[in-house]
Protein backbone atom coordinates (compact mmCIF):
# COMPACT_ATOMS: atom_id res chain seq x y z
CA UNK A 1 0.00 0.00 0.00
CA UNK A 2 1.98 2.96 -1.37
CA UNK A 3 5.20 1.86 0.34
CA UNK A 4 7.46 2.58 -2.65
CA UNK A 5 5.97 6.01 -3.49
CA UNK A 6 6.05 7.09 0.16
CA UNK A 7 9.69 6.05 0.56
CA UNK A 8 10.74 7.79 -2.66
CA UNK A 9 8.95 11.04 -1.73
CA UNK A 10 10.63 10.84 1.66
CA UNK A 11 14.04 10.35 -0.05
CA UNK A 12 13.42 13.40 -2.25
CA UNK A 13 12.36 15.56 0.70
CA UNK A 14 15.43 14.48 2.70
CA UNK A 15 17.84 15.34 -0.11
CA UNK A 16 16.13 18.71 -0.63
CA UNK A 17 16.69 19.32 3.08
CA UNK A 18 20.38 18.40 2.70
CA UNK A 19 20.62 20.79 -0.26
CA UNK A 20 19.04 23.58 1.77
CA UNK A 21 21.38 23.12 4.73
CA UNK A 22 24.41 23.27 2.43
CA UNK A 23 23.24 26.09 0.18
CA UNK A 24 21.80 28.69 2.58
CA UNK A 25 23.62 30.97 5.01
CA UNK A 26 20.62 32.27 6.94
CA UNK A 27 20.61 30.40 10.27
CA UNK A 28 16.79 30.37 10.50
CA UNK A 29 16.33 28.96 6.98
CA UNK A 30 19.00 26.37 7.82
CA UNK A 31 16.92 25.39 10.82
CA UNK A 32 13.81 25.06 8.67
CA UNK A 33 15.70 22.72 6.32
CA UNK A 34 16.57 20.53 9.32
CA UNK A 35 12.85 20.42 10.15
CA UNK A 36 12.25 19.37 6.54
CA UNK A 37 14.65 16.44 6.97
CA UNK A 38 12.90 15.42 10.21
CA UNK A 39 9.59 15.46 8.33
CA UNK A 40 11.02 13.26 5.59
CA UNK A 41 12.07 10.69 8.19
CA UNK A 42 8.62 10.91 9.79
CA UNK A 43 7.05 10.00 6.45
CA UNK A 44 9.24 6.89 6.32
CA UNK A 45 8.15 5.92 9.82
CA UNK A 46 4.46 6.30 8.99
CA UNK A 47 4.81 4.39 5.70
CA UNK A 48 6.52 1.46 7.44
CA UNK A 49 4.08 1.60 10.37
CA UNK A 50 1.51 0.15 7.98
CA UNK A 51 3.39 -3.15 8.27
CA UNK A 52 5.08 -2.95 11.65
CA UNK A 53 2.06 -1.89 13.69
CA UNK A 54 1.51 1.26 15.68
CA UNK A 55 5.12 1.52 16.95
CA UNK A 56 6.19 3.54 13.92
CA UNK A 57 3.48 6.11 14.54
CA UNK A 58 4.60 6.45 18.16
CA UNK A 59 8.17 7.06 16.98
CA UNK A 60 6.82 9.96 14.87
CA UNK A 61 5.16 11.27 18.04
CA UNK A 62 8.52 11.27 19.85
CA UNK A 63 10.32 12.84 16.87
CA UNK A 64 7.78 15.68 16.94
CA UNK A 65 8.33 16.24 20.67
CA UNK A 66 12.10 16.37 20.16
CA UNK A 67 11.66 18.70 17.17
CA UNK A 68 9.52 21.06 19.27
CA UNK A 69 12.12 21.19 22.05
CA UNK A 70 14.91 21.63 19.51
CA UNK A 71 13.10 24.47 17.74
CA UNK A 72 12.46 26.32 21.00
CA UNK A 73 16.07 26.08 22.19
CA UNK A 74 17.58 26.63 18.74
CA UNK A 75 15.55 29.75 18.05
CA UNK A 76 16.46 31.10 21.49
CA UNK A 77 20.15 30.55 20.60
CA UNK A 78 19.63 32.36 17.27
CA UNK A 79 17.97 35.26 19.15
CA UNK A 80 20.94 35.44 21.55
CA UNK A 81 23.41 35.40 18.64
CA UNK A 82 21.42 38.10 16.88
CA UNK A 83 21.63 40.33 19.96
CA UNK A 84 25.43 39.99 19.96
CA UNK A 85 26.16 40.38 16.25
CA UNK A 86 22.88 41.87 14.84
CA UNK A 87 22.98 39.25 12.10
CA UNK A 88 21.83 35.69 11.56
CA UNK A 89 24.02 35.32 8.47
CA UNK A 90 26.53 32.54 9.02
CA UNK A 91 29.12 34.44 6.95
CA UNK A 92 29.51 37.02 9.70
CA UNK A 93 29.27 34.58 12.62
CA UNK A 94 32.70 32.98 12.31
CA UNK A 95 33.93 33.21 15.90
CA UNK A 96 34.63 29.48 16.07
CA UNK A 97 36.87 29.61 13.00
CA UNK A 98 39.58 31.22 15.14
CA UNK B 1 -8.24 7.35 -6.29
CA UNK B 2 -6.32 7.43 -3.01
CA UNK B 3 -3.12 6.67 -4.93
CA UNK B 4 -3.67 9.65 -7.23
CA UNK B 5 -4.31 11.99 -4.31
CA UNK B 6 -1.24 10.61 -2.56
CA UNK B 7 1.01 11.24 -5.57
CA UNK B 8 -0.47 14.73 -6.02
CA UNK B 9 0.19 15.56 -2.35
CA UNK B 10 3.71 14.15 -2.73
CA UNK B 11 4.33 16.40 -5.74
CA UNK B 12 3.02 19.41 -3.79
CA UNK B 13 5.28 18.52 -0.85
CA UNK B 14 8.41 18.15 -2.99
CA UNK B 15 7.74 21.29 -5.05
CA UNK B 16 7.03 23.51 -2.05
CA UNK B 17 10.13 22.09 -0.31
CA UNK B 18 12.16 23.19 -3.35
CA UNK B 19 10.53 26.64 -3.20
CA UNK B 20 11.35 26.76 0.52
CA UNK B 21 15.03 26.09 -0.17
CA UNK B 22 15.40 28.54 -3.07
CA UNK B 23 13.19 31.37 -1.77
CA UNK B 24 15.32 34.39 -0.87
CA UNK B 25 12.97 35.77 1.81
CA UNK B 26 13.03 33.80 5.07
CA UNK B 27 9.32 34.47 5.62
CA UNK B 28 8.36 33.10 2.19
CA UNK B 29 10.53 30.04 2.87
CA UNK B 30 8.66 29.47 6.14
CA UNK B 31 5.27 29.71 4.39
CA UNK B 32 6.36 27.21 1.74
CA UNK B 33 7.53 24.86 4.49
CA UNK B 34 4.04 25.12 6.04
CA UNK B 35 2.59 24.00 2.67
CA UNK B 36 4.97 21.01 2.67
CA UNK B 37 3.90 20.03 6.17
CA UNK B 38 0.19 20.31 5.36
CA UNK B 39 0.70 18.08 2.30
CA UNK B 40 2.53 15.59 4.52
CA UNK B 41 -0.43 15.62 6.93
CA UNK B 42 -2.69 14.63 4.02
CA UNK B 43 -0.30 11.83 3.10
CA UNK B 44 -0.38 10.53 6.69
CA UNK B 45 -4.18 10.38 6.43
CA UNK B 46 -3.94 8.22 3.30
CA UNK B 47 -1.27 6.02 4.92
CA UNK B 48 -3.73 5.19 7.71
CA UNK B 49 -2.37 7.41 10.49
CA UNK B 50 -5.10 10.02 11.17
CA UNK B 51 -3.86 10.73 14.72
CA UNK B 52 -0.36 11.55 13.43
CA UNK B 53 -1.94 13.72 10.71
CA UNK B 54 -3.82 15.74 13.35
CA UNK B 55 -0.68 16.06 15.49
CA UNK B 56 1.29 17.12 12.40
CA UNK B 57 -1.12 20.00 11.77
CA UNK B 58 -1.32 20.98 15.45
CA UNK B 59 2.34 20.70 16.46
CA UNK B 60 4.31 21.28 13.25
CA UNK B 61 2.26 23.84 11.35
CA UNK B 62 0.49 25.18 14.41
CA UNK B 63 3.28 25.49 16.96
CA UNK B 64 6.76 25.03 15.50
CA UNK B 65 6.25 27.02 12.30
CA UNK B 66 4.44 29.81 14.18
CA UNK B 67 7.51 29.99 16.44
CA UNK B 68 9.74 30.27 13.36
CA UNK B 69 7.60 32.99 11.78
CA UNK B 70 7.45 34.81 15.13
CA UNK B 71 11.27 34.87 15.35
CA UNK B 72 11.59 35.96 11.69
CA UNK B 73 9.24 38.89 12.39
CA UNK B 74 11.00 39.67 15.69
CA UNK B 75 14.40 39.88 13.98
CA UNK B 76 12.84 41.85 11.08
CA UNK B 77 14.42 39.63 8.42
CA UNK B 78 12.89 41.23 5.37
CA UNK B 79 14.12 41.20 1.79
CA UNK B 80 17.83 41.63 2.35
CA UNK B 81 20.74 40.55 0.22
CA UNK B 82 20.52 36.94 -0.95
CA UNK B 83 21.89 34.48 1.59
CA UNK B 84 22.44 31.69 -0.94
CA UNK B 85 26.10 30.67 -1.06
CA UNK B 86 28.43 31.28 -4.03
CA UNK B 87 28.74 29.09 -7.14
CA UNK B 88 31.54 26.88 -5.74
CA UNK B 89 29.64 25.96 -2.57
CA UNK B 90 26.47 25.64 -4.64
CA UNK B 91 28.09 23.01 -6.90
CA UNK B 92 29.39 21.02 -3.91
CA UNK B 93 25.96 21.20 -2.25
CA UNK B 94 24.23 20.04 -5.43
CA UNK B 95 26.62 17.08 -5.84
CA UNK B 96 26.15 16.01 -2.20
CA UNK B 97 22.35 16.38 -2.35
CA UNK B 98 22.08 14.44 -5.61
CA UNK B 99 24.32 11.70 -4.19
CA UNK B 100 22.13 11.48 -1.06
CA UNK B 101 19.00 11.47 -3.21
CA UNK B 102 20.15 8.73 -5.60
CA UNK B 103 21.32 6.58 -2.71
CA UNK B 104 18.03 6.97 -0.82
CA UNK B 105 15.88 6.57 -3.94
CA UNK B 106 16.86 2.90 -4.06
CA UNK B 107 14.19 2.61 -1.33
CA UNK B 108 11.58 3.24 -4.05
CA UNK B 109 11.88 -0.40 -5.12
CA UNK B 110 10.48 -1.70 -1.84
CA UNK B 111 7.10 -3.38 -1.66
CA UNK B 112 5.61 -5.55 1.11
CA UNK B 113 6.84 -8.80 -0.48
CA UNK B 114 10.47 -7.60 -0.64
CA UNK B 115 10.21 -6.23 2.91
CA UNK B 116 8.98 -9.63 4.13
CA UNK B 117 11.72 -11.42 2.20
CA UNK B 118 14.51 -9.27 3.67
CA UNK B 119 13.07 -9.70 7.16
CA UNK B 120 12.73 -13.47 7.09
CA UNK B 121 15.20 -14.52 4.37
CA UNK B 122 12.63 -16.71 2.62
CA UNK B 123 9.97 -16.17 -0.01
CA UNK B 124 7.73 -18.93 1.36
CA UNK B 125 5.85 -16.70 3.78
CA UNK B 126 3.31 -14.23 2.46
CA UNK B 127 3.55 -10.59 3.68
CA UNK B 128 0.27 -11.01 5.55
CA UNK B 129 1.72 -13.70 7.83
CA UNK B 130 5.04 -11.88 8.35
CA UNK B 131 3.35 -8.60 9.25
CA UNK B 132 0.66 -10.05 11.50
CA UNK B 133 1.21 -7.25 14.06
CA UNK B 134 0.03 -4.70 11.49
CA UNK B 135 -3.24 -6.54 11.03
CA UNK B 136 -3.63 -6.75 14.81
CA UNK B 137 -3.00 -3.00 15.04
CA UNK B 138 -5.64 -2.35 12.37
CA UNK B 139 -8.16 -4.41 14.29
CA UNK B 140 -7.26 -2.59 17.52
CA UNK B 141 -7.85 0.73 15.76
CA UNK B 142 -11.30 -0.45 14.75
CA UNK B 143 -12.10 -1.70 18.25
CA UNK B 144 -10.62 1.12 20.36
CA UNK B 145 -10.81 4.04 17.98
CA UNK B 146 -7.86 5.80 16.34
CA UNK B 147 -6.64 7.61 19.45
CA UNK B 148 -7.14 4.60 21.69
CA UNK B 149 -5.04 2.37 19.43
CA UNK B 150 -2.16 4.85 19.61
CA UNK B 151 -2.58 5.66 23.30
CA UNK B 152 -2.64 2.07 24.60
CA UNK B 153 0.97 1.20 23.59
CA UNK B 154 2.11 4.74 24.41
CA UNK B 155 1.22 4.25 28.08
CA UNK B 156 2.33 0.61 28.33
CA UNK B 157 5.20 -0.46 26.03
CA UNK B 158 6.54 3.06 25.42
CA UNK B 159 5.92 4.49 28.90
CA UNK B 160 9.61 5.18 29.70
CA UNK B 161 10.34 7.09 26.45
CA UNK B 162 7.11 9.02 27.03
CA UNK B 163 8.23 10.13 30.51
CA UNK B 164 11.73 10.96 29.22
CA UNK B 165 10.06 13.15 26.57
CA UNK B 166 8.36 15.15 29.32
CA UNK B 167 11.78 15.71 30.96
CA UNK B 168 13.20 16.78 27.59
CA UNK B 169 10.39 19.30 27.09
CA UNK B 170 10.97 20.68 30.60
CA UNK B 171 14.68 21.06 29.82
CA UNK B 172 13.71 22.75 26.54
CA UNK B 173 11.46 25.26 28.33
CA UNK B 174 14.16 26.12 30.88
CA UNK B 175 16.82 26.37 28.17
CA UNK B 176 14.70 28.66 26.00
CA UNK B 177 13.93 30.97 28.94
CA UNK B 178 17.57 31.18 30.06
CA UNK B 179 18.85 31.79 26.52
CA UNK B 180 16.20 34.38 25.70
CA UNK B 181 16.88 36.45 28.82
CA UNK B 182 18.44 39.87 28.47
CA UNK B 183 22.02 38.95 29.42
CA UNK B 184 23.74 35.60 29.06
Amino acid sequence: MLLGPALSISALLFSIGVLGVLIRRNAIVLFMCIELMLNAVNLTFVALAQYHGVGGQLMVFFVMAVAAAEAAVGLAIILAVFRHTTSVDLKTNTLLQG
Amino acid sequence: MADTIFMALGAIAVLSALFCVFQRSALAAAIWLVVTMLALAGMYLILGAPFIAAIQVLVYTGAIMVLFIFVIMLLNLGQGASDIRGPGAKAVALVLAVATGTYLLRLAGYDPARLAFELTGTTDLSPATVFATAEAARQAAEAQGVVGAVAAPLFTTYLVPFEVTSLLLLAGIIGAIVLAKKRI
